[in-house]
């Protein structure tokens, strides 16, 4: 469909939103489920989105924009209206080495391949409970990221875009956030006796802010 | 980057998460696979935190409860009507 920026909206107009929303509820639960940690909140949240995605609906430029343009609605809509109720903090104080664990290199050890292949039976083993746990225990700022990006597939431009940051923030951000994910996959493989050797040292989930 | 080939896993390891999320520029992309090829520590790498990537973007999809559905169904029929007025 053409472009309909500031174009008064029809019928023909009505439908296609209609479709593509249909089309997208699915990831956009998916994505307010994950952002909220709350079904319920996730479900208002989708209403309001949707609310705000067709009152915006004229000045969308390029309709093949539409996915990344509703899930920045979606995630802008999280940020003012339910994010600021919460007590987490938006960026966290991070350790120098927060951005460099890596699940790999404790699951790669000498005395563990002696075993087999410990990173696909960490892979083989990992549940959906567990990565959602891990998840949701991320502060704001790194989940937010995460959500966009390795769940719902946006680009780091299209992500920079939505929450409003350059994507040099993006890239740091997910840096961060995927190694702060590995590391509570990896205590959580150790508590369950799945790994051996040391656990990583841990840390409180949340903390005060400070800057990228 | 300018078309420099990629000849260290540290350089190789510095691009990895870039280049599973289709980041790279393209002479930079084609450099990483050339890498991926020949080395094999780099390689098991990429391929633990390709999976680790897919099992994490299954989470991408929740069943809708036929409550949302309805409601959002309702609100763009509302938006409908009121765009008939």
């Amino acid at each position: 469909m053409a472009d309909v920026a500031t174009a008064p909206m029809d019928r023909t107009d009505q439908a296609w939103f209609a479709d593509q929303i249909t089309a997208l509820l699915p990831d956009l639960y998916g994505a307010a489920v994950r952002l909220c940690r709350d079904r319920t909140e996730g479900e208002d949240l989708v209403a309001e989105a949707v609310a705000k995605a067709w009152e915006g609906l004229p000045s969308l430029r390029t309709r093949n924009a539409f996915r990344g343009w509703v899930f920045r609605i979606l995630t802008n809509t999280y940020i003012s209206q339910y994010r600021s109720s919460r007590t987490h903090g938006d960026i966290e104080s991070l350790d120098a080495d927060d951005d460099a664990f890596s699940l790999f290199e404790q699951l790669h050890q000498p005395i563990l391949l002696w075993w087999g292949n410990p990173e696909q039976d960490f892979l083989n083993r990992l549940l959906r409970d567990e990565l959602v746990q891990a998840i949701d225990r991320l502060p704001d700022c790194l989940r937010t990221v995460v959500i966009l990006i390795d769940v719902q597939a946006l680009s780091y431009r299209e992500a920079a875009t939505a929450l409003d940051v350059p994507v040099g923030t993006v890239r740091s951000r997910l840096a961060r956030a995927r190694s702060r994910l590995q590391k509570a996959l990896w205590e959580n493989a150790h508590d369950a006796g799945i790994t051996t050797g040391p656990a990583p040292s841990r840390r409180e989930e949340e903390g005060p802010d400070d800057g990228d | 980057m300018t078309g420099t080939e990629i000849t260290s896993c540290t350089e190789a390891l510095r691009l990895l998460a870039a280049y599973l999320d289709t980041e790279l520029e393209e002479h930079e992309h084609g450099e990483m696979e050339r890498h991926l090829q020949r080395c094999r520590s780099c390689y098991s790498r990429a391929e633990f935190e390709a999976h680790l990537k897919a099992s994490i973007a299954e989470l991408a999809h929740e069943p809708v409860p036929p409550r949302l559905s309805a409601r959002v169904h309702t609100l763009i029929r509302e938006f409908t009507v009121a765009g008939d007025r």
